[in-house]
């Protein structure tokens, strides 16, 4: 596949369709600056701000663009909120269509067959692959991406986290969390402790 | 008929566990970042629209043996080919054969962030009214297409409510085929567990939702 790949690198860059600087550009762009930490600072930012939240739950795409995320799909965004009642969990069994703004790019296990198979039908069977169990009294509710919609879970925030800085409580907000494969972070004890 | 996709893969039996893996983990080959800029810089000179990238994704016969990269460097390769821009000996060789096929516009460098900053957005001025309000019980259109499609087979013909109403949208079924966008209303429909498989299924306490294109419904009783 390199020797492939660099081929075709070779001849698009010949031929005048490319320029080699954007590819290491673009490359940068989702290793170093556009990544799940930036739905992070979203949920966190929800977590503290009772406006923000409920900008972010009335018009997604304004409130996250107000951080500084926006673009290449995540131009129609919606945010969905778990609680005890509910629990949001994001697929597209079609192709692999997530929110990249917020998350970056997708994880393998969202792009295989497993997931984009099992997420549907059996959405508690793959909650146990993440060691995720939740109350049969919780709802599951699933999000099949099919169109341009991209959808961000906002997970609840962790008991033991009164007080806490945006900064420290987007640390607890795994990329996964944001999918809805698993939860937020629970405080480690000591930082509880303190 | 004669269009096939591989990736309609919702709800279908035996493809095992799901493999979680770190955050950090991006890539998992070093050709496959290039291969992922490849396709962002190829499709970002306008010689496609997105939803013909994933027709030709989708129709890959090998599909389902190839990984996800591989299927994105594949179809790349492909719509290329199809188009003229780029033919078999210059793929073989790695190296330019033949004359180019002038694109409408090159990414450079210095255009990365503020081409990733706007995106492509799909909402646009709709046909005229809504056909469906937020409650309305629908029934999604059932049978085989013979082109691209969003409409996944696990949930044609079964019975949903409107959850959402989004505006008009790009219709992808059109614009794969080089038809234009024909925008139309796009919805959240969201079914019952038992609704799409079965009394019989394992319950969940689950509801599945898509997002659908008003030609894909129409009223239930």
């Amino acid at each position: 596949m390199d020797l492939r790949v660099r081929a075709l690198e070779s001849v698009l860059t010949q031929k005048g369709y490319i320029d080699p600087a954007a590819l290491d550009a673009l490359i940068d762009t989702y290793q170093t600056r556009i990544g799940p930490r930036n739905g992070a600072r979203v949920v966190a930012r929800a977590w503290v701000d009772p406006n923000f939240h409920d900008w972010l739950m009335a018009d997604a795409t304004a409130a996250i663009a107000s951080l500084g995320y926006t673009g290449r799909q995540g131009e129609h965004m919606v945010a969905v909120q778990n609680t005890n009642d509910e629990h949001h969990m994001v697929v597209c069994t079609l192709c692999s269509c997530y929110p990249w703004p917020v998350l970056g790019l997708p994880p393998t296990w969202y792009k295989s067959a497993p997931y984009r198979s099992r997420a549907v039908k059996d959405p508690r069977g793959v909650l146990a692959d993440f060691g995720t169990a939740l109350p049969e009294t919780t709802r599951i509710r699933v999000w099949d991406s099919t169109a341009e919609v991209r959808y961000l879970v906002i997970p609840q925030r962790p008991a033991g986290t009164e007080g806490w800085s945006e900064d420290e409580l987007a640390t607890l907000v795994s990329r996964d969390s944001m999918i809805g494969t698993r939860l937020a972070d629970a405080p480690a004890a000591a930082r509880s402790a303190a | 008929m004669s269009y096939v996709t591989h990736a309609d893969l919702g709800g279908q039996p035996g493809f095992g566990p799901v493999t979680p893996e770190p955050e950090g983990e991006l890539f998992h080959a070093g050709w496959e970042p290039r291969a992922l800029a490849l396709t962002l810089a190829m499709g970002a000179t306008g010689s496609w629209n997105i939803d013909a990238s994933r027709a030709m994704r989708e129709t890959l016969p090998n599909y389902r043996d190839l990984s996800y990269y591989q299927i994105w460097l594949e179809a790349l390769e492909q719509l290329m080919l199809q188009r003229g821009q780029i033919l078999p000996d210059e793929i073989a060789s790695g190296e330019m054969r033949h004359p180019a096929a002038p694109v409408a516009r090159v990414l450079q460098a210095g255009n990365v962030p503020a081409v990733l900053a706007k995106g492509s957005p799909t909402e646009r001025t709709a046909p005229g009214p809504a056909r469906f309000a937020v409650g309305e019980a629908v029934r999604m259109h059932i049978g085989k297409v013979d082109h691209h499609t969003r409409l996944p087979g696990y949930v044609q013909g079964k019975r949903g409510t409107i959850e959402h109403v989004h505006g008009a949208h790009v219709f992808a079924d059109a614009n794969a085929q080089g038809l234009g966008e024909q925008p139309q209303w796009l919805y959240t429909v969201v079914f019952e567990e038992a609704e799409l498989w079965g009394d019989a299924a394992p319950r969940q306490n689950l509801s599945v939702s898509v997002d659908a294109w008003e030609s894909y419904l129409e009223p239930a009783a």
